[in-house]
């Protein structure tokens, strides 16, 4: 009875195998993998630019939005082929370990501390993020961090840092999401946290949190400049990873820093925010 | 500023709040009707993106609880009846497996798949396929353990008599089959269940890519990491709705002839 039903489970597992085989024949040189930040999704800028690089060159772009961390990651293992990231100091680790090459600004906005309206621990208005920092950590208040090695969460490291502090305690709570659901978060629980303004615009609209602190807007450069937000797109080196789809990847370096493209960067979400989300960099020396 | 009134005097909420809070300015009877009127809408106008991701979800789905059915239904009638040293091993990893949670199913997966990883040559990573694949192997277990479950709760007479009349494999599988079928069709209706509702795997695998990978649970967590919670909400309408249609098809068909 056993080996009859061996061999009746044979054309079933054929059949399978047939069906995943016959399924996989859809994947062509013509995808172009762009590993990328949650920002650059959550606040709409891809769903703009996407469509148009697609139109203009033929690739299919399948955008995987996660944090930078792993971005970065996905790069260093191939698993990607291009990528938009924006902590610049891991960016340079991975393109002096030989994973990516090419790498170009594109473009920055800033980091902004926002939190609850009645700010418990009175940082409104102080120019330096370190201090802020300081402040909250004294006072004890409620801090969301995201908690996922992401770009915006390596940035808070570094002012914790500068700050001379190493957080930690009950008031110190890690999200371990993106930057949107961190926001609902800190919102929701009255908390402190650090977000790219992009997002924080994006979402306002169902946000019980203010800016509190935020470098000056009116100069072309911020004074601190521990709150810049700089992206940079680079090139996933072929020559370490065979499969990378070299001649999409560049494709879309060069799309990004077009100045046709620039110009749409630095135009989105006037629109809808009655101020631009991301200024355009290409060209400029690096910060 | 304005403060939602029915947050008002529920400081409890804010303190249990978890990853999957929503905050909303407006009220929250009001996000959930803005929500269903807006997925009325999204069907109504036939809204290109909202069907596309919505076929998307059936036909990775149902082909994913196909090939579970091909692969759990037998294995699950095997286990049900044959004795061999192992078998409590085995029946209990697939009843393990039952709860396999869909975000560990899709790093499994993801590690087989990656470009760089044993079956990288495919190009299957961030495919449908690989949705597919991520899926059945969430749903087999579960469609492997119903149908045990279902085979085995017959009357072990039941058997012998059919073996005792002389029936063919054939003629024994099928007799089986049709007296567990309320049982089986309950293994369907799970594994479809878990896997039209699951989040982590199809992330995973197959990366929310629009056009192309993104599903109704997929597009559901973008849209609430957006703020867009009226989306959020109308397309939850359309992944329940949709749920409800088909299982209530299943359920029709399995009570259709009920002989108690």
């Amino acid at each position: 009875m056993t080996r009859k039903l061996r061999e009746s489970m044979a054309p079933v597992a054929l059949l399978v195998l047939t069906a995943v085989i016959f399924l996989a024949g859809c994947t062509t040189k013509k995808d172009v993998i762009l590993a990328t930040t949650t920002s650059t999704q959550d606040s709409g800028l891809l769903d703009v630019l996407i469509p148009l690089f697609e139109k203009k060159t033929g690739y299919r772009v399948k955008t995987v939005a996660v944090g930078t961390g792993q971005a970065l990651a996905m790069g260093e293992r191939g698993e990607a082929d291009v990528l938009l990231v924006h902590a610049p100091e891991a960016e340079l680790k991975v393109v002096k370990s030989g994973a990516a090459v090419n790498r170009q600004l594109v473009m920055h906005n800033d980091f902004i501390i926002c939190g609850p309206e009645k700010d418990p621990a009175g940082i409104r208005g102080i120019s330096s993020a370190p201090l802020a920092f300081e402040k909250i950590a004294k006072a004890g208040a409620l801090f969301i961090s995201r908690g996922d090695d992401s770009g915006t969460h390596k940035k808070e490291l570094e002012i914790w840092k500068e700050a001379g502090i190493t957080p930690g305690g009950p008031w110190y709570q890690e999200s371990g999401t993106g930057m949107g659901q961190t926001l609902n978060i800190a919102s929701e629980k009255g908390g402190y946290v650090l977000t790219d303004r992009a997002t924080y615009l994006a979402l306002k609209k169902n946000l019980n949190l203010v800016i509190l602190v935020q470098s000056d807007r009116t100069g072309k450069h911020s004074p601190d400049k521990s709150l810049l937000n700089i992206y940079h797109v680079m090139q996933v080196n072929p020559e370490k990873f065979p499969k990378v789809n070299t001649k999409g990847a560049k494709a879309f370096v060069d799309f990004m820093v077009s100045p046709e493209t620039q110009k749409i960067i630095g135009e989105f979400g006037v629109d809808k925010f009655g101020e631009p989300l991301f200024v355009p960099d290409a060209g400029k020396p690096e910060f | 500023m304005y403060v939602c009134p029915y947050a008002r005097g529920l400081p409890t909420r804010v303190n249990t709040c978890n990853a999957a809070t929503l905050s909303y300015r407006g009220g929250l009877v009001d996000l959930v009707y803005t929500g269903l009127i807006k997925a009325i809408r999204l069907i109504v106008a036939r809204d290109p993106e909202i069907l596309e991701i919505t076929f998307l979800t059936l036909r990775v789905s149902g082909l994913a609880t196909l090939i579970s059915l091909a692969i759990g239904i037998p294995l699950g009638l095997y286990l049900a009846v044959a004795q061999f040293r192992f078998r409590k091993v085995v029946v209990g990893a697939v009843n393990t497996g039952m709860g396999l949670p869909p975000t560990v199913a899709g790093l499994w997966v993801s590690i087989l798949l990656w470009r760089n990883g044993p079956l990288g040559s495919l190009g299957l990573m961030y495919t449908p396929t690989a949705m597919v694949i991520a899926q059945a192997v969430i749903a087999s277990p579960i469609v492997t353990g119903f149908t045990m479950a279902s085979v085995q709760q017959l009357n072990p007479k039941l058997r012998l008599q059919i073996m005792a009349l002389g029936a063919s494999p054939v003629q024994f599988w099928w007799l089986i089959i049709k007296e567990c079928r309320f049982g089986l069709l309950a293994a369907v209706m799970a594994g479809l269940g878990s896997v039209i509702s699951e989040v982590g795997a199809s992330m995973a695998v197959g990366g929310n890519v629009r056009h192309y990978t993104r599903v109704l649970t997929t597009a559901i967590v973008m849209e609430i990491s957006k703020g867009n919670f009226d989306v959020a909400i109308a397309l939850s309408f359309i992944l329940m709705a949709l749920s409800y249609g088909i299982t209530f098809i299943l359920t029709v068909v399995q009570q259709s002839r009920r002989r108690l």
